[in-house]
This record gives structure tokens, sequence and C-alpha cells, in this order.
């Protein structure tokens, strides 16, 4: 059985102006212990998506549809059992570490809380699980004494992940967790995250603006735009052989080093991520989309089978796979 | 808006330097501590050049380019432009900004939130006194690649893309027709579709205008996109320089080569262990040992250079368009 | 370009207007804040400062309040509303001179020691906390004792104790300002102190430089009376100056009720408006709790 099963989710924020539709019915499946990367830049939904898996929206959000974490209806949760899976099952690591610790508390004692308040361990038990935890993303014991502000970036990053394992879940959602990381950092951490997946048996649901971090860590990427998901398949695939024009765009924004097709050729999309006010017509990606027919503004896309495995949404796809 | 179709351009190999810097030192104090943020650099940018300035953060790229730009003294050492020395006098410095503009890394925040796009490109022609201010908003707005620009005159940053701001931001230096682009982290903060973009409007300025940039990034692969060199710094020194293709194809400096192993599509991993780099404890010797996987694995001592690396500061590299890397272990393996 | 930019303009102060009618009784402040100036504008056209002269003062001595004098008679037999309404324009310049004295000090001092790091702006700061420190009340008591009695030297008395508030919240907010990144850009572009300090900071610190004038209005009024209480007075009729002459003559051994409850009605009246408009103008034009949004 998959751990985590998204059924046709959207996510509408009701403002002043009227409804934004931020995330527009995005059906994913995660199975135990695999890692998904999902892709896509501000304003594609894909933050506003990983809120909505731990029910962590405002209030002013609705979410339609149905998320289903280790068979259980999330929308269907008490608060209680809600928190409880927070913590337990499902638990969360922004992009910010600066602001995601309290200055004025050691670090070890930030990581403790869960397990205390969730009477997961006693005083003592804690202080070990602590140590072990620091252990794990690769920080010295006696960093559980310090403060936030005596560690670099990268080492906050650390804690927050450790905080985010402290009570032993089975999926991490890491939102950019490496964004405002150095690129040596950077690497340490997605060394980590990849350590965590492969020997604990952790899922995984990544989120980031960068294609190939994602598939690097991920066996799974889902590209998002406009609130939907236009490409989903396996990550190396999906990356090197993207189908979807917009996968295509954010694949080569990344340039490859040593990549003579690159060199002095930035590649980027003209345009501007639409307005989810007012999403075009037809595909959403059809007015900027380099290889538009005259039908994508009237047509509506939807995933079509792309490979084995895998699926876009595009109307070159559809033709493609009815030609074949 | 589409400027992805230039074409690769042939690299010259020597241009004539415009920019230069000279056995450049800043140095602040820090928590009563002396940090050497930036510990003799020589660095030169040629006319029409682009040149990448690599490195991470707390690396001293960032005091380096505020340097260049004067808006910071240096401690020693001296910045050079056009074949002259910076004169620190407010109305000669003021003369130098016309040739030398910035652009930030963060397009929201580099921009005013209360001054409308035209206030916000008009801003240094007014500062300068320009004449026909309005054709020289229009002009830069076009070539930062915002057409009509008279639609975009009345707009404030808030109502723009990512992309559009940072465009608003280049247009602002263009107005003032400066020689020099120095741009701190151009495209960090912009959302991937958009960034190739930015950096292909950058070799387009270049072509067109035939502006010479200096481009701080810690992103590699931004210097193989649009740069003719490449200079990676550590610790308030450049440790190597070359042309791009060179340096990023074959580094030669075992941080160089860290910084490429790390990347994505890499094969081979060295993740550099060790506290972070802190410009208030430089250790003597080769500023990089504590950290050197070549030091740490023994090459360097069957090199027979293991002794120098912790004794023996590497040379200063000088400012020239070869490749050259501060190393010590690559003087002597070649 | 011009007319655009007014309609912008126009614009944004449309949008003020609306979210500043949101709030009630900051809107009920500005009201009575706008009959008391006009009042007070508009008084020589009805009355003169006769009213305050004892020998014009016809009526009875310490009268109760009647149809023929709705507020009662003081000790020389002149009317307390009269007075009350003459006394307006005293106690109103005041407030509002005093105010201004001591904003437009505070905030050149707040500006340039927010905007010059070096040893001025750390100069600029001790001198701010030594005033900050003085009693203020006993130093503009002595200040009003040496200059001798005048509106100006109670003005000035008032502003000289009140700037270094108004200083080290402009200086927060030029610290504040300045360290955006707008700022580089702006030296970069070859900006000088004038131009950054002019463009950038003081349109950013004047909304909260005009809820805290509004503020600060409400306090020298009741500087004004408190010093006039004690006997430091511009030897004009004020509402302080009532107070003052009620107690001294014995008003309240009298039974004179009215002779202390008016002059200091109008006070709590006139400084309640203020302070709510203040407060109201403070919520709408203050970024920080605007941008929620």
């Amino acid at each position: 059985m998959s751990l985590l099963e998204l059924d046709d989710v959207s996510v509408t924020y009701r403002i002043a102006a009227g409804e934004v539709p931020a995330v527009r019915g995005v059906s994913l499946t995660l199975d135990s212990g695999a890692a998904l990367g999902v892709a896509g830049e501000s304003g594609s939904g894909k933050s506003t998506l990983a809120m909505a898996l731990l029910r962590l929206l405002p209030g002013d959000a609705r979410v339609d549809g149905r998320i289903l974490l280790g068979g259980e209806d999330i929308a269907a949760m008490k608060w209680g059992r809600l928190r409880a899976v927070r913590w337990a099952e499902a638990s969360i690591v922004f992009q910010g570490a600066q602001h995601g610790l309290n200055p004025v508390r050691r670090i070890g004692d930030q990581i403790a809380e869960p397990l205390l308040v969730h009477g997961l361990a006693k005083p003592e038990g804690a202080r070990k699980r602590v140590t072990e935890l620091l252990e794990q993303v690769g920080l010295p014991a006696w960093r559980a004494r310090s403060y936030p502000h005596e560690l670099s970036g990268g080492q906050r990053q650390r804690v927050m992940i450790a905080m985010a394992l402290a009570c032993s879940p089975r999926l991490i959602i890491a939102d950019e967790p490496t964004t405002a990381l150095d690129v040596m950092v950077q690497a340490q951490v997605l060394t980590l995250i990849k350590e965590l997946v492969a020997e604990h048996g952790i899922s995984l649901i990544m989120i980031s603006h960068d294609l190939s971090v994602l598939a690097d860590v991920c066996d799974q990427l889902a590209v998002m735009y406009a609130g939907r998901v236009v490409e989903h398949g396996p990550s190396a695939q999906v990356f090197h052989d993207p189908r979807h024009p917009y996968a295509k765009a954010l694949a080569a924004a990344f340039p490859t080093v040593g990549d003579p097709a690159s060199r002095m050729a930035p590649k980027g999309l003209g345009g501007d991520p639409p307005d989810p006010m007012q999403l075009p017509t037809g595909c959403a990606f059809h007015p900027r989309c380099p290889v538009a027919l005259p039908e994508c503004a009237s047509t509506d896309v939807e995933l079509w089978p792309a490979g084995p495995g895998r699926v876009a949404a595009c109307v070159h796809v559809r033709a493609k796979e009815d030609a074949s | 808006m589409t400027e992805t179709q230039t074409p690769a351009e042939a690299v010259e190999t020597s241009r004539p330097t415009l920019l230069e810097a000279r056995d450049l030192r800043v140095e602040f104090s820090s928590r009563g501590r002396r940090a050497r943020a930036v510990d003799g650099v020589n660095l030169a940018i040629g006319k029409g050049e682009i040149v990448a300035l690599v490195g991470e953060s707390g690396c001293g790229k960032t005091t380096l380019a505020r340097t260049l730009l004067g808006l910071e003294r240096p401690t020693a050492g001296e910045v050079r432009f056009d074949g002259a020395a910076l004169d620190y006098r407010a109305r000669a410095l003021k003369a130098y900004r016309r040739q030398v503009q910035l652009v930030l890394q963060d397009p929201m925040g580099s921009l005013n939130p209360r001054h409308t796009v035209y206030e916000a490109v008009a801003e240094g022609p007014r500062i300068h006194g320009l004449a026909d201010e309005r054709e020289v908003v229009s002009t830069a707005l076009s070539h930062a690649g915002l057409r009509p620009p008279d639609r975009f005159f009345l707009r404030h940053p808030h109502e723009l893309s990512g992309g559009q701001r940072q465009r608003v931001v280049i247009a602002g230096a263009l107005a003032l027709d400066p020689k020099v682009l120095i741009a701190d982290e151009p495209v960090a903060s912009l959302d991937a579709s958009v960034r190739g973009e930015i950096l292909a409007l950058l070799l387009r300025l270049r072509a067109e205008l035939g502006l010479s940039a200096l481009v701080v990034t810690h992103d590699l692969g931004l210097a193989w996109n649009i740069a003719d060199r490449v200079a990676v710094m550590y610790l308030g020194r450049i440790v190597e320089s070359g042309p791009v293709e060179q340096v990023l194809t074959a580094p030669r400096h075992p941080y160089t080569q860290a910084l490429l192993s790390v990347l994505p599509e890499s094969p081979e991993r060295v993740v550099l262990t060790g506290e972070p780099p802190d410009p208030t404890r430089i250790p003597g010797g080769c500023r990089f040992h504590a950290r050197c996987q070549v030091l740490a694995s023994g090459r360097a001592a069957e090199a027979g250079v293991d002794g120098r690396c912790r004794s023996e500061p590497p040379a200063v590299l000088p400012a020239d368009a070869v490749a050259r890397a501060a190393c010590h272990y690559a003087e002597v393996t070649g | 370009m011009t007319s655009l930019a007014a309609t912008r303009r126009r614009l944004a102060l449309s949008r003020f207007w609306a979210d500043f009618r949101t709030h009630r009784a900051g809107l009920a402040g500005a009201v009575i804040l706008l009959v008391a100036v006009l009042l007070a504008l508009v008084a020589p056209l009805f009355i003169s400062e006769n009213v305050t002269s004892v020998v014009e003062g016809t009526g009875q001595k310490f009268a109760p309040p009647s149809l023929a004098e709705p507020f009662g008679t003081d000790e020389s037999g002149r009317s307390i509303l009269l007075m009350v309404w003459w006394g307006s324009r005293t106690s109103l310049l005041i407030g509002f001179l005093a105010a201004l004295l001591s904003v437009v000090i505070g905030l050149v001092v707040g500006v340039a020691a927010g905007h010059f790091r070096g040893w001025l702006g750390g100069a600029l700061m001790r001198v701010t906390d030594w005033f900050l420190v003085l009693p203020s009340l006993v130093t503009a008591l002595v200040l009003a004792a040496i200059l001798g009695g005048s509106t100006l030297t109670i003005v000035t008395a008032i502003a000289i104790t009140t700037w270094p508030s108004t200083a080290r919240l402009i200086r927060a907010q030029t610290l504040a300002v300045e360290a955006r990144p707008y700022i580089e850009r702006s030296k970069a572009l070859g900006a000088g102190h004038w131009h950054i300090t002019t463009r950038h900071v003081l349109p950013n610190v004047a909304p909260l430089l005009l809820a805290s004038t509004t503020l600060e209005v409400a306090s020298a009024i009741v500087t004004e009376s408190t010093l006039a209480f004690l006997g430091a007075s511009a030897n004009k009729t004020s509402w302080g100056t009532m107070l003052r002459a009620s107690y001294d003559f014995g008003a309240a051994t009298n039974a004179a009720w009215w002779y202390i409850l008016i002059p200091g009605l109008a006070i709590l009246i006139v400084v309640m408006a203020f302070t709510l408009m203040g407060r109201a103008l403070e919520a709408v034009l203050n970024p920080q709790l605007r941008r929620k949004a």
C-alpha cells in the first residue's frame, strides 16, 4: 500500500479580490521508502501542496479532493490526531533554517521538545536520543549545548533535519531544504538526506526549483506549472529526456558544466509565470511555450501517457502516443 | 523577450584591461578581531569581457566587488580604471559611478517600493543631471528588454515579476551608460525559467553595447553559461583563475576540483569537511591546507610538497588571462 | 508624466482615506480636532482678548452655571465659557508650535544619527540620550524661569525636553531603511548624503513622523498646562493658566467646581482627540503594522 495518496487535490485561497486557485487537481502517490521530487517555480503551487499534506494552510485556503496518509484521510482527522501525525508520521523541513529555531534555547532542548511533549521519552532517554540524532545528521554531541547563533547555516539546516527526525517519522517533506546554502554545504545536506532515505527507509517529498538537485536525490519527479502537474515520471528520464516543454526549460536552466551546448548559451523561457487569478485558457503554459500550436489556446490538456511509467500534459505528447 | 538565441561567441584571449584590482587588501574589525576579507587580490576585467568571480559565502567576493565599485576603501593596494588609480574624492568618485555600475542579488530589495519603474531608472540620470531624462530611461528599459518602455513607467516594483524587477535594476544601471557592470549573484533569487533570460541579457548587452561584466556568484553553472574567464576565490584570495573552458573542465586547484565535484551531475564527490572558512582566522601556509583533500589523501606528501603546503603560502596570482592555480601541488605536478 | 504621477498620488490619498475611515475612534478624534481648531481660528470674529480682562469682568463673582452664563464665572466675574474659548487659541498654538519644533529637531538629529554611522552619529546619540534622561518637567520649568514668560519660551522649553524620543524613533527607522539594498544601489548610482536622506529615508519616515507629531501635540498641550499650573506661563490666558487661577483664587473652597472642571475637560477632550487620531494614523501608516497583507 502506498504511504501517501493524493487524489485530485485542489487548493483555493479566498481573498478579497476573489478566489485564487493555487493547486488544481493534483493526483500523486508515494510508496513507503520512496523519494518524490516536486519541481516548479514560485507560484506553481508546489509549496501550497506541501503545506496541504499536513493541513498547515491558513484558514482562507480551501482544500478539495482527498489526501490519504497511511490510508487515513487527513481532512477527517481530529486535531489531536493531526498533531500526533505531524510529529510522529510526517514532518516538514522548511527552507528558512535561520528562522525555524528559537534563538534563546539550546539546540538539544529544541530537538528533545517533541519527544518530551508527546511523552515518547523521559528526560534521560531524550538526551540519549538527541545525541543519536545529532550523530545521524553529522554533528558532534556537544553541539546540543549550543545556541542557534553559534552554528553556521548548514549546521542549522542539519539541526532542522534532526528535529524532523526526532519522532522517527515515516515521511519527511523538505521544502527547498538547500536553497540558502553554499554549494559545499548544499552537497553535504543533500548527501545526508539521501542517506536517510536509503538507510532508514524514510519516505521523502522534496520540493525545489532546481531540477538537477531533485533528480540527484529522488526516484520520481513531478513538475508543476500553474497549480498542475505537467509531467511525472522516473527522475532520470524526466531530467534527461523531458517531454513537456516546461520541464525541458527547467532541465536546461541549470547547465551541466563542460557541456558545449550550454557554453555561452544560457537557456531560459520568455515571459513570466501566469497570474493564478487570470490563468490562460487551454494549456496554461501556451503563452510561454516555444512549441505551442494554435489549438493549445483552447484544448484542455491532461496528463497523457508518455512512455512506461511516465505522463506529460502536452498535446505533442498525445500526438506522439497516438501515432505510435 | 526571448533572448536565448544569442549565438555562442568566440572568446578572445587578450583584451585591453579596463578595470583592475592590484594587490588589493580590505580589512574590517569584526568582534574585536581583524577580518582580512580581501587578502591580496589581483584581478583584471578587459574591455567587453565577462569575468565570473566564484566562491562560497564569506570568501570575500562581495567585499572585493564593493571595493571595485569604490563603495569600500582598500586597506592596501589599489583599484585601477582605464589605466588610472581610483580617486576617492567625492567628485571623482561620482564621475567613476558613471563608468562602473552595480546589479544586486535581490531585485525586490534593490528597488525602493515607493518608487515607480520610471523613478527607479531615472534615479541615476537625475543624480548626475543628465539631459533628456525620459529618452535615457526609455532607451535603458528597451536595452534591458522591457518593451515598449512606456508601458512600464508607472508600475511599482510589487506589480512586476522577479525577472522584470531585475531588468529594471539592470536598466537603472544602463541609464548611466557604464562600461562595466558588477553583478552580485544576479540570478540567485530568480526563478529557474527566468534565470537563463537574465544571463542571456548580460551576453546581449556585451554584444550590443560592448559592456564588460564582473559576475559574482557561487554558481559554477552560471560561469559556464556566460563568462569568458573565471576566478575562484577562497578566504580572501584568488586560488585559481583562467579561461572558463580550462578552469572548469580541467581544474588544477583542489578547491576548484571540490567545488566542481559536488555539482549534481558529477560522478565522484569530494565533500570538504572541517570548519567553515573564517576571515578572522586565516591559517598559515596555504590557506586551504586544513581542508585540502589532496593533502589529506597523502598525494601532496607523495609529491613532496606537504611541508610547503603547511608552512609556505603560495604566491599571489597575477592578473592575466593565462590559467593559473595558487597551489604547490599543482605547480609540481603540472 | 506629471499628470499621471498626480493621479497616482490622488489614488494613494484616497486609499489612505479609505483605510483611515475604518478607524472609528480616529475619525471621531479628527472631527473633534477640526471643530476645536476652527473654533479657535474664528474666535476673533466674535470675541476679543477683552473677555480675559479683569476690568471687563462684569458679572457676579463665582456665579454657578446658568442660562446667561452656561459655564459660570470666575473670581472676577468673567465668563468661563468665553475664557475657555479664547484660551484654546493659546493652548492649541503652543501645542502645535512645540510639537512642530520638537519634531523638526528630532527629525534632523534622528536622520543624521542614523545616516552618519561614524563619530558624528555616535556623538548625536550621546547628546540625545543625555537629553532623554533629563527630568523634563524640571528642565522645562527652569528654562521657562530663566528665559522669562512668553509664548516662544514655553514652546522652546517644551520642544527641548521632548525631541529626544522623536529622534530615537526616527533614528531606528532610518537605520532600518538604510539597511535595504536599494540604498546600496543608490550609492552605486552616485547618490550623496542629501539624495539618500531626502529621496529614500525621508519618504519612509514621513508617515511615522506624522503619527508621532499628532501624539506630540497632545503631550505638548498637557505639558503647557502643567507648566502654567506650576507657575511658568506665557502670561496669556490658556487652559493651564485658568486651572492655575482656579487654584490661586480658591475655587475649590468656594465650591466653584465649574471653574476647575471646564478647563480640565477642555484639555482632556482635545488631548484625547489628538491621541485617538495619532493612534489611528499610526495604524494606517506604519508599514510594519500594515504589511501583514
